[in-house]
């Protein structure tokens, strides 16, 4: 028996604000415990909330990036229930009136994991869609210590926009592409940095399975604790296996909570600290109607960066790159950004772009945000290979060095000695010497085994420190081996 | 005439021609407290040392220069404790300051201590308080009325010129007429409630307690206007109150006496007080007209589950685990919550807040919660419908005077009953004011209730200006002689 797959994503993106959602204590990661706090998002007797307005505006904005209804008179909502991060005992969220409704996240090739990116699944452009989008506090975070725990509240009030997706996954390569792409799309509109390591993308998964033609859909499992995108795609590989296993066996799904853990590799249920799930939502009566028409979606929309798609399409057409260069550089907007400006000072656009993707990524640290060397470098680079003064092997060595050294191209080649090596003269003699050092070599050569010239050539390579113009080199070496008779 | 007995408003004359220095005032209050606080038991904490130090160095010339004024225990003040009259509570000391506090401070006037209340603002005696008993100042055997008694008391017996307190469903007003001071309920939304632990959200409102109308406009002037922090308080502008005191005529002026308000049970000698106030407006020019609130017989109901249901969701916060107190045995998360609330609670809150989180839970929630919120509309309407026709409405204040200590605290019921003429004014969330306007044959104060419509508490303070100027209201001094 065949069986399939579905899965919904629940996901948490910390919006980037300067403070809370409803007050002003800053957001910063790592500040002392209980640093950022106030009255306010301590729960203290007599503080009332402040709604941020540009948080609202930012989910309007992710709503109106990936094609949601943006309703027009969202409210906020009291979800009751006692837990120590939670400083009043109850959540202020949205229930039946979230801001966004609706909407989509376009998967695409470069999104699935580099193993699966060439699998028909991954050249679907399949688009999931969302349920909704909606805005609410986070709580504060418990830490445990032996035998007692502490709670630190500087996260307490952090505005989280949570998107829940329909169950159209159905795999755990899709799950992995639609958080990519959904998080390609949050960075480019710089609602959030989407940073898993630091909590600012959380994300439970509901999956459940059923055999393939089978119209009524499994229990699902809710799986909690995923600390990056990669996790996600582990956890749901095991899950499936699991449940496939107990319904082969003839046992039934029971609904759980689990938890992932990623060191054995395996889901856990989780010990339910939830007694009640009646959360008795009522509509919060400290925070008045959010009216969305006019200023709130008019500020959302001049936020509206141009969209991975639109900017995939543009550089392709506009600098003559493959869809594959296009996608690369349009994964993340700072790096397309980058490429621009260093193409505009340079007449070789696709080189550039080549410089970036093959050399420049290969080095580039994950945790970076900014490219840590001005575009120049880069355009430098390629004017100097295209004027002769470097070949391309070096120019890819040298990429490095930018990167590690701080350096321009040119002050690299000037304190190494690096420029190519191309004078006729120079490269002759030292020909002559390789082929004397060489007698084996030359003597393959001779008879039939044409290959042999790589080690003469690799002694010439070697004798300039790689700074013969290896095709220049190639000819003349060929020349005289045949002038040799 | 003893210093304590002034008015904010005589007392404002004498300062700015420094005939009398803030500290002479300060300190004489507190010498009127030191004789009358065994007795009446209205505050919960005094600080005499700040005030006599503020006292030296405050600047006269600010609107209440100089002016000692007595906060309600639910009011959050910087570096002093805000219990509440609640033992969950116990310890807690605010680091900061609510927003009418600010605005006090910013006027000149000077704190002297916080007043005793039913705890967390449930109750309408003041008997459900962790900290203590207050009495009513002219009997006391009989409770000051709740929640505000500790405010109202203090302020009848002369032991504060005036006093903030807060009304959810009648807590200012009640209190005020069962001590004989006045007591005001701004509109909904006119006074910040940023810094007031909340008890109902969409009702609660802080107001002035004082011993004349003029005292009440004086301090509204200074406490209202729009806080952003409050995203409930309204961007409406805050008129001179005190200046609008005598411009009001009674030519052409309609006074409303909604008949639901005159229903049997009220007592007989609160009913005649009422009627001579009524005729009393008449005589002066003012034109009475019968009208009807019809939806009024369901108030109470609709309050209970309304108040309730905010409540058990604005007292959850109260959990032993950021401040306040904490049980110390327990076995795990559950009981700790269970132990430490069901300890530092008492048994009124307990009530409203099982209420409250009953009308809300699944399966409920639109058969109360829901319907109650269609009701309050109803009732809403009721009152825009008659202010078509009316300025203001004339109603007593309770159905009843001061009732003995110990008299209802065993039917909760009965206790809801008391707040029967209050309520509809919250849940309309238009403003009312409640006067001394007689006393029973026993000595206890009767209070008028002057009920105005959203945004016209000028309307309704210069009726009672009127009414104590014309009567030549004096504040009298209780003789405190039953033991």
């Amino acid at each position: 028996m065949e069986y399939e797959a579905i899965i919904g994503l629940e996901v948490h993106v910390q919006l980037k604000t300067q403070t809370k959602l409803f007050c002003g204590c800053p957001i910063e990661y790592g500040a002392l415990p209980n640093s950022r706090v106030c009255p306010i998002c301590l729960g203290l007797p007599g503080a009332l909330p402040s709604p941020n307005k540009q948080a609202i505006i930012l989910t309007i904005q992710t709503g109106l990036m990936l094609g949601s209804e943006i309703a027009p008179r969202g409210k906020f909502d009291r979800k009751n229930y006692f837990y120590p991060d939670m400083p009043k005992n109850y959540q202020i969220s949205q229930y039946d009136q979230p801001l966004c409704k609706g909407g989509a996240v376009q998967l695409y090739p470069l999104a699935f994991p580099k193993d699966a990116q060439k699998d028909p699944q991954a050249q679907s452009r399949k688009k999931i869609r969302l349920v909704r989008i909606h805005l609410e506090e986070d709580v504060g975070k418990s830490f445990h210590f032996g035998d007692y725990s502490g709670i630190d509240f500087n996260r307490a009030g952090t505005p989280l926009m949570e998107i829940v997706s329909e169950a159209d996954i159905r795999s755990p390569e899709e799950a992995f592409a639609y958080l990519t792409a959904l998080r390609q799309i949050l960075r480019y509109g710089n609602v959030s940095d989407c940073d898993m390591e630091k909590g600012q993308l959380r994300c439970d998964v509901n999956v459940s399975v059923k055999p393939i033609g089978e119209e009524k859909w499994g229990t699902k499992c809710e799986i909690k604790n995923l600390n990056s995108i990669s996790a996600v795609r582990k956890a749901l590989k095991y899950e499936i296996q699991r449940q496939i296993h107990i319904l082969e066996l003839g046992g039934e799904i029971s609904q759980e909570t689990l938890r992932w853990d990623d060191l054995k590799g395996q889901t856990f249920p989780m010990r339910t600290k939830e007694y009640a799930h009646d959360y008795r939502y009522f509509p919060d009566p400290d925070l008045l109607t959010i009216l969305t028409e006019g200023e709130l979606i008019e500020e959302a929309q001049k936020r509206i960066p141009e969209l991975p798609e639109e900017k995939k399409q543009r550089l392709s057409q506009h600098y003559g790159l493959t869809e594959y260069q296009a996608s690369v550089l349009a994964s993340d907007p700072q790096l397309a950004d980058f490429f621009e400006k260093a193409a505009a000072q340079s007449a070789n656009k696709v080189s550039v772009a080549n410089f970036l993707i093959n050399d420049y990524l290969a080095v580039a640290s994950e945790s970076e945000t900014a490219i840590p060397i001005p575009p120049e470098y880069f355009s430098e680079l390629s004017n100097l290979v295209d004027q002769g003064k470097l070949h391309m092997k070096q120019a890819k060595e040298i990429v490095k060095l930018m990167v590690t050294e701080k350096k321009s191209p040119t002050l690299i080649v000037q304190e190494k000695g690096l420029a190519q090596i191309t004078s006729l003269d120079t490269l002759d003699a030292i020909c002559k010497e390789a082929i004397e050092a060489n007698p084996k070599s030359v003597a393959d050569y001779r008879s039939g085994k044409t290959a042999a010239i790589n080690a003469i050539k690799g002694y010439v390579m070697k004798k300039t420190k790689g700074q013969a113009n290896p095709k220049i080199v190639h000819e003349l070496l060929e020349k005289k081996l045949h002038e040799l008779g | 005439m003893n210093l304590f007995e002034y008015t904010i408003s005589e007392l404002r004359k004498l300062l700015v021609r420094k005939e009398l220095s803030p500290t002479e005032l300060t300190e004489a209050l507190f010498s009127r407290i030191a004789e009358v606080e065994p007795k009446i038991n209205a505050y919960n904490y005094i600080n005499h040392e700040r005030a006599i130090e503020r006292a030296k160095t405050i600047n006269v010339d600010l609107p209440l220069g100089g002016i000692p004024i007595a906060i309600k225990d639910n009011i959050n003040v910087r570096a002093e404790p805000c219990r509440c009259a609640s033992k969950i509570l116990e310890g807690y000391l605010s680091p900061y300051n609510a927003t009418v506090i600010e605005k006090l401070i910013k006027a000149g006037a000077i704190l002297v201590g916080r007043t005793n209340m039913d705890e967390f603002a449930m109750g309408s005696s003041t008997e459900n308080s962790a900290t203590g008993l207050t009495k009513n100042p002219w009997d006391l055997q009989r409770v000051p009325g709740g929640s505000s008694g500790g405010s109202a008391a203090a302020v009848a017996s002369h032991e504060a010129f005036c006093a903030l307190g807060s009304d959810t469903g009648g807590s200012i007003r009640q209190p005020a007429s069962f001590c004989g001071c006045v007591g005001l309920k701004p509109t909904y939304g006119r006074v910040s409630r940023y810094g007031l632990t909340a008890f109902a959200s969409s009702l609660d409102q802080i107001g002035p307690l004082t011993k004349t109308v003029e005292d009440a406009a004086l301090l509204l002037e200074v406490i209202s206007g729009f806080d952003p922090n409050d995203n409930t308080s309204e961007k409406m502008p805050v008129p001179r109150f005190s200046e609008l005191l005598e411009t009001l005529s009674l030519k052409n002026m309609v006074l409303g006496v909604p008949k639901e308000y005159f229903i049997e049970g009220i007592d007989g000698e609160v009913r005649e007080a009422i009627n001579k106030a009524i005729a009393h407006f008449e005589s002066l020019g003012a034109k009475i007209e019968e009208v009807s609130l019809p939806h009024t017989p369901y108030a109470v109901a609709t309050y209970y589950i309304l108040a309730t249901a905010e409540a058990s969701a604005n007292l959850a916060r109260f959990d032993g685990i950021r401040y306040g107190r904490r049980s110390k045995h327990y076995e795990d998360l559950l009981d700790y919550y269970g132990k430490t609330r069901d300890e530092g609670f008492g048994s009124e809150v307990k009530r409203r807040i099982l209420l409250g989180t009953y009308v809300l839970s699944s399966g409920y929630y639109d058969a109360y919660y829901l319907r109650a919120l269609k009701v309050k509309e109803k009732i809403k309407q009721d009152f825009s419908s008659v202010f078509k026709k009316c300025q203001a409405l004339l109603t007593p204040t309770s159905p009843f005077c001061a009732f003995r200590i110990g008299e209802k605290s065993n039917d909760p019921l009965q206790m809801y009953l008391a707040d029967i003429f209050t309520i509809a004014v919250n849940l309309a969330g238009i403003c009312g004011l409640s006067i001394p306007c007689g006393q029973s044959t026993e000595g206890l104060p009767i209070g008028l209730q002057i009920i105005g419509p959203a945004w016209k508490e000028e309307v309704i303070l210069a009726l009672g200006h009127l009414y104590q100027k014309s009567t030549g209201w004096k504040p009298p001094i209780p003789p405190l002689e039953k033991t």
